[in-house]
């Protein structure tokens, strides 16, 4: 018979599928394959912490080596999120201590990690290697000791952008003597002005397989050549201040230092730029592939010089000082682009006070043949422009853009920007995540809705005039996942009329819209998989009529039910009980 | 594009008036939903196409022939769960469901007045989109290239932004006044922990001028009864609780330094440039923080910038 297969050999046929959606196809083929499947899944991705609970993943997946949780709700990076909120990993590390006694990797993202998080890891997992701490919170330099105490094997150690209470710079002094294992270590988060130099000195020199280094500011220009020369494999590496008063002998030595680095295709940091040090780099640039040059103050002229060096650049992170001028020699220069951020120097004045224009990114649409990801900061666009761009690289696979002016106009015809964020979406059929700004009519969406075939995510601000834009979106956009809306005319109709979508979906956020409380008491009674969340920081929603808009609404699909680690200002709406609060 | 929309012309008349019309009664949320349910459940007979953008909001009390059942006309049926799926399991636009277009021009008024629409950057919360810890490196930034001018006159508005102009302005491009990001700022939230309460907050440093305004607000976050919303900001004049020590809480911060001192001893100026946390701790113990009580002190204090 042909399902004789015995078990072994099926596991062995999984092991070489990795990716979570092939696996989760795997095991819908039969029920056999369902059960093989699961004994041998040792990756899982949550994407939301809230949608399924720790006993619920475990019951079903008790082999886990490695995880991956996200928390708080993308817009949270911009403080929409009020503090407070959620995203608790405590819950997940208690129960895995004791069912994953093997595990090895906890990837988190916009989560709170407290000290007694850290430390229960630390001493739960005998072979733990990897922690990566994305955008995280409510843990301190006490916890980062604990882990570098205790873990024998940690490989890879990455804080980035997360907020870290800096109590001493002395944790680093925790890593034993025989850490030895270290590939990847991120502290460029780090505010601590006492870094212990010199026990991160010893401890980078130990780790012979160190493949990415990424210091913090308080890591002064000077220093910065003697860790590198302890450390010549690097791949990728992060500076902390580059910036000193100019002297040959430093100059030299960083020169020589960076030279020796024949692996070197990364560099972040760049706090504080001194731009007659960066010619120190020029050794370098040639291999280089990624640049993140998004702290560095440094003006055109000092960034057109060092690009031009770079001509395998796959990825520039950079400030509108690069200015048009400095984007059109990146399009002659990097013909192998992949993806551009540019980000606002003086976000809030009202002057622009650099020549960028959407011109750079026509020009950067043009010249690099390669482009699929753009984040670009800017105070003015034209339909035409964006036409243009979406002609030119029909390749994009992301496009945010963010015309820094609320409602901001097509500045040639004064026309809303319709027309060519159409022309993205009708262009770029392979357009995964949309970022819109400016002036925006329904129409937009009835374009989004219409192309935006394999849109997963879409951010929406100051847009829109009426429900039909919402529905044009929940209607249209099959393969949408996360949906977040601020400051925009979209009430109850469309979401009522579209609320089996949202099932479908990871999240959507809608603040400062028009959805009136009793919209989101219903769809929380009739939708028992959705959690409907009202967060409203002044008074509670009932002290309000009905009728009245909730300021902040996050809707997310759940098979675990409502949670009970709210704080006072996020009601959840909820079949069984009214409101529970 | 073929947009055949469905438009349920203005349906929401049913519910006894136009839904054109800003209704703040609990009864518009029924007919809103009744207005839904009928185009659910015969989505083959909406026929009214929706004209692209002209049309909109133009639409007010049309009604269309309805068969559905003549029970709408009141308070009317609500929702089953069954509505639901029938509607958007076709997520094609023939037979999707229709949306009353009608109605909404109060969402899009209400926006505006609950501060919905800006009146200028400034006022928006979270806006431009960046990452919080991008704009704290831009704070950190021009803290320290004030710093490095010299933190001489705090009191002197001009002499700190001229300064920081100069730093950031390499080439001569023209900066505009507001490039003091700490002083026009938006970038000044800190974190807020009160003794007892496991939960911090976090508190923009620079929507206020003066300490009184920071301490009422601190004082509405942690502090009050459900109610006190309406009793409102005439307490601005009001010495406040967290800051004149008779209360059992007072008001702390670290600084720059990681000492803490109590708030309220220094200059606004000098307190926003070097404050990095806040916390409102018992008094009890914050025995042997800088003492407080300097008549100068005081009218600083309550002197707004």
């Amino acid at each position: 018979m042909a399902y004789s297969f015995p078990d072994e050999v099926l596991e062995h046929v999984f092991s070489f599928i990795q990716s979570d959606k092939d696996r989760n196809a795997v095991s819908l083929v039969c029920k056999s394959w369902y059960e093989i499947e699961r004994w041998c899944r040792r990756k899982v991705f949550i994407g939301n912490c809230y949608a399924v609970s720790p006993r619920m993943v475990i019951r079903r997946f008790p082999e886990v080596r490695s995880i991956k949780l996200k928390g708080k709700p993308h817009f949270a990076d911009f403080n929409l999120v009020p503090d407070g909120w959620g995203g608790y990993v405590l819950p997940w590390i208690a129960e895995m201590a004791g069912a994953y006694p093997w595990l090895e990797e906890i990837r988190l993202k916009r989560m709170v990690v407290t000290d007694e998080s850290l430390e229960l890891i630390a001493k739960s997992f005998k072979n733990f290697k990897v922690l990566v701490l994305f955008s995280c919170e409510g843990f301190s330099t006490d916890g980062l000791a604990a882990i570098a105490a205790s873990c024998k094997n940690l490989r890879e150690l990455d804080l980035r952008e997360s907020e870290v209470d800096d109590l001493s710079g002395h944790w680093l002094a925790h890593f034993p003597e025989t850490c030895t294992s270290l590939v990847s270590l991120n502290i460029s988060c780090l505010r601590s002005d006492e870094v212990s130099f010199s026990a991160l000195e010893r401890l980078v020199g130990r780790c012979p397989n160190l493949r990415s280094l990424r210091l913090n500011r308080a890591v002064t220009l000077d220093k910065i050549a003697n860790i590198l020369r302890r450390a010549p494999q690097l791949v990728d590496f992060g500076t902390g201040y580059y910036a000193a008063e100019l002297q040959p002998d430093v100059f030299s030595n960083l020169a020589g230092a960076f030279s020796s680095c024949k692996e070197l295709k990364s560099l972040s940091g760049f706090w504080d730029v001194v731009p007659a040090y960066l010619p120190a780099l020029y050794s370098i640039c040639p291999r280089l592939t990624s640049l993140n040059l998004s702290y560095a103050t440094i003006q055109s002229p000092d960034l057109i010089k060092l690009v031009s060096h770079c001509p395998r650049l796959q990825r520039l992170l950079v400030l509108d000082y690069v200015e048009d001028s400095g984007l059109e020699e990146l399009a002659s220069s990097c013909k192998d682009l992949q993806e551009l951020r540019v980000f606002p120097s003086d976000p809030f004045g009202a002057e622009p006070n650099v020549s960028l224009t959407e011109q750079g990114l026509v020009a950067v649409s043009l010249g690099c043949p390669k482009l699929r990801s753009v984040l670009y900061f800017c105070r003015r666009m034209s339909n035409a422009a964006l036409v243009t761009i979406a002609q030119n690289r029909p390749n994009l696979t992301r496009f945010r853009l963010c015309i820094i002016e609320p409602k901001t106009p097509d500045y040639l015809t004064l026309e809303p920007l319709d027309v060519g964020f159409g022309a993205i979406v009708e262009h770029c059929k392979d357009l995964s995540r949309l970022s819109l700004s400016g002036l925006l009519t329904d129409h937009v969406f009835e374009y989004i809705g219409t192309y935006g075939k394999k849109l997963e995510m879409l951010s929406v601000a100051f847009a829109g005039d009426s429900d039909l834009g919402l529905h044009h979106v929940l209607s249209g956009c099959e393969s949408l996942r996360k949906l977040e809306i601020r400051d925009c005319p979209f009430g109850d109709k469309a979401l009522l009329a579209n609320a089996a979508k949202l099932e479908t979906m990871r999240s959507l956020w809608m603040s400062s819209c028009a959805v009136s409380f009793g919209a989101c008491k219903l769809l929380g009674q009739k939708m028992p998989k959705l959690n409907v969340e009202v967060i409203d920081e002044t008074e509670p929603p009932d002290s309000r009529p009905e009728s009245c808009p909730v300021d902040k609404l996050y809707i997310y699909r759940s098979v675990a039910g409502p949670r009970f680690d709210m704080p006072p200002f996020v009601w959840t709406m909820d079949e069984a009980v009214r409101i529970l609060h | 594009m073929e947009g055949e929309l469905v438009l349920l012309g203005g349906g929401g008349g049913g519910g006894g008036g136009g839904s054109s019309g800003v209704s703040t009664n609990e009864s518009a949320v029924l007919s809103k939903v009744e207005v839904v349910s009928e185009a659910c459940s015969y989505p083959a007979e909406s026929e009214l196409e929706l004209g692209l953008g002209l049309s909109l909001g133009g639409a007010t009390g049309k009604t269309k022939p309805a068969t559905a059942t003549s029970s709408w006309g009141e308070c009317g049926r609500i929702l089953t769960a069954k509505d639901f799926p029938s509607v958007v399991s076709h997520r094609t636009k023939n037979g999707g469901p229709s949306v009353s277009v009608s109605g909404t021009k109060r969402a899009a008024e209400s926006v505006s007045h609950e501060g919905g629409s800006p009146t200028g950057i400034s006022q928006v919360v979270g806006w431009p989109p960046i990452r919080a810890y991008r704009m704290n490196s831009l704070v950190n930034q021009a803290k320290s290239q004030r710093a490095d001018e010299g933190d001489s006159g705090i009191g002197e508005k001009d002499k700190p932004k001229d300064a920081l102009k100069k730093k950031l302005n390499y080439n001569g491009n023209k900066i505009s006044s507001t490039t003091t990001v700490n002083e026009k700022g938006h970038l000044g939230f800190v974190k807020v922990n009160m003794d007892g309460i496991p939960i911090g907050r976090k508190v923009d440093l620079n929507a206020h001028s003066c300490y009184q305004s920071l301490a009422q607000a601190l004082e509405d976050m942690f502090l009050r009864s459900t109610n006190s919303v309406g009793a409102e900001k005439e307490q601005l004049t009001k010495a406040s609780k967290l800051l004149d020590g008779s209360f059992e809480f007072v008001l702390t911060y670290e600084d720059k330094e990681g000492d803490w001192m109590l708030v309220g001893d220094v200059p606004w100026r000098m307190f926003v440039s070097s404050v990095r946390r806040l916390r409102i701790m018992r008094t009890s113990e914050a025995n042997g923080l800088a003492p407080r009580f300097h008549d100068s002190n005081e009218r600083q204090r309550s002197k707004p910038f």
